[in-house]
């Protein structure tokens, strides 16, 4: 593995009395796929979360590319983030969310534009050339000027990923991508995240339910319960010979429920 | 005679029909004080709705104490207290400006909350969105919780305008010649109570009807996925 791009050092996380991540050790090397499976509330959704920000961490140090995130260096010493400081650490980081949470009064463009617009500094017609790219990619060209509800979940999602690819990030989140998705639209949302993890060298870390597709787009699945990694591997020695044996039953009780 | 306006005696109808257009000057007046008491209270309601959701304690209690402490002492108080008080500290103010501040301070009380259950609608998704494109957090309240927000606030905001519209009689203790006061005083000099306030009560009617009835339009017609933004 290259230099970790992610790291997490002895994370704890704590919900009131309930220990989301116990001691969390993890890394994510430059450029790897990832993908975070285990039961509900294991945590694996909190990982990509504190990531992007959303959650502080109560103990240990997360680094992304070699900087501390929730950390600033102050004389030699770790001291809580501000604000400018989460900001720039947020540059390197796109998340795309189980519930899509597009912006329903702009246009799908104008999702795709904001924050380049406002934050990169991209100038409008800049913005709107590499909107029509993503748009491109995701297959939704001629959506571009519909509103959110005027599509389906699939499209959303689709659009969902695009906004996120628009502000260039060096890593990306995907939390739970399909899982609000009915059933027949679970395969263009995939197919996208397929393409972008075979064609670009981006970093990505994914929490799914989909095995089969974890373990066809993955370099390495991480089996989560209980707020730790139990077993990780390349995903055909952890899918078809896991070591624990907790592994064995999630894999068994999950692909069950599939077939 | 009012307002250079002759009334005519002769007969009920043709009472009725004479003062009408005094009434109606009265009648714009009780419009301009709702107005202008409207737009005070969206406008410090907003105000207040922000600072009440400050997460320093220092900013968010004295505003919320203000907020109760508007709420819970009655408006004629409150108009007294403007209009005779605020003069012995070389504030003076003509009548209707006191009236409709008044009006204003008093409704931004329930306006303030109205915005707060507004903003509080729009679901975390939202400004997690907002977070992870890394959009500041103006940006975000302008432009993403604010939108959205304002098509559930307005109707809310409406149901309000009917109650200032209601309350705008008040005023006529402090001497401003809204319509409930021009009544009276027609009264006063005709010796006939009836036939006026019967108009003001029936003019009130109307504009209350109107104003519900565009209230109602609002809240069907506003997009429901909030203010679009191409």
């Amino acid at each position: 593995m290259s230099d970790p791009i992610i790291k997490f050092d002895k994370v704890v996380k704590r919900f009131g009395n309930f220990t989301v991540l116990n001691e969390l050790d993890f890394e994510v090397g430059t450029g790897e796929k990832v993908t975070i499976i285990g039961p509900s509330g294991s945590g694996k959704s909190t990982v990509l979360r504190i990531l992007m920000t959303l959650e502080n961490i109560n103990e240990g140090v997360v680094y992304v590319g070699g900087e501390p995130l929730w950390h600033e260096r102050k004389n030699g010493a770790l001291i809580p983030a501000s604000e400018a400081h989460l900001r720039k650490m947020r540059e390197q980081l796109g998340m795309v969310f189980q519930q899509f949470n597009l912006f329903p009064h702009m246009t799908v463009r104008r999702n795709l534009t904001e924050a380049p617009v406002r934050v990169l500094g991209l100038s409008k017609s800049e913005a709107r050339n590499r909107a029509d790219e993503l748009l491109e990619m995701v297959g939704l060209t001629d959506q571009a000027d519909k509103f959110p509800n005027q599509l389906s979940g699939g499209q959303q999602q689709r659009v969902g990923i695009a906004r996120a690819l628009a502000m260039r990030p060096k890593v990306m989140l995907f939390d739970e991508p399909t899982s609000a998705l009915d059933p027949e639209l679970v395969g263009e949302v995939l197919n996208v995240i397929r393409r972008l993890a075979t064609e670009h060298d981006l970093t990505m870390l994914l929490v799914t339910h989909e095995m089969q597709f974890a373990r066809q787009v993955s370099d390495r699945v991480c089996f989560f319960d209980k707020g730790r990694i139990v077993e990780q591997g390349v995903p055909d020695q952890l899918f078809t010979n896991p070591r624990e044996e907790r592994t064995r039953e999630f894999l068994k009780a999950v692909l069950e429920s599939e077939a | 005679m009012l307002f250079g306006i002759e009334w005519d005696t002769s007969s009920e109808w043709a009472f009725a029909v004479s003062i009408l257009p005094i009434l109606l000057i009265g009648m714009w007046v009780t419009i301009q004080a709702t107005v202008l008491g409207f737009f005070v209270a969206m406008v410090l309601g907003l105000i207040l709705a922000v600072l009440k959701a400050a997460p320093l304690r220092i900013v968010s209690w004295p505003a919320r104490a203000l907020t109760e402490f508007i709420r819970d002492t009655p408006l004629l108080i409150q108009l007294f207290f403007l209009y005779y008080v605020l003069p012995e500290y070389g504030i003076i103010l003509p009548a209707f400006l006191t009236g409709a501040l008044a009006l204003g301070v008093q409704y931004s009380a329930y306006t303030s909350e109205v915005y707060r259950a507004g903003l509080e609608a729009i679901l975390s998704g939202q400004r997690e969105a907002a977070r992870a494109l890394n959009l500041s957090s103006v940006r975000t309240f302008t432009h993403v919780i604010l939108p959205q927000a304002i098509p559930r606030i307005i109707p809310a905001l409406g149901n309000y305008l009917v109650s200032i519209m209601k309350d705008v009689p008040v005023l006529s203790v402090v001497t401003v010649l809204e319509m409930l006061n021009v009544a009276k005083i027609i009264g006063d000099r005709t010796f006939d109570y009836m036939v006026p306030l019967s108009m003001v009560g029936g003019l009130y009617l109307i504009m209350t009807l109107v104003a519900s009835a565009g209230v109602r339009y609002l809240d069907v017609m506003l997009p429901k996925r909030g203010f679009p933004l191409r």
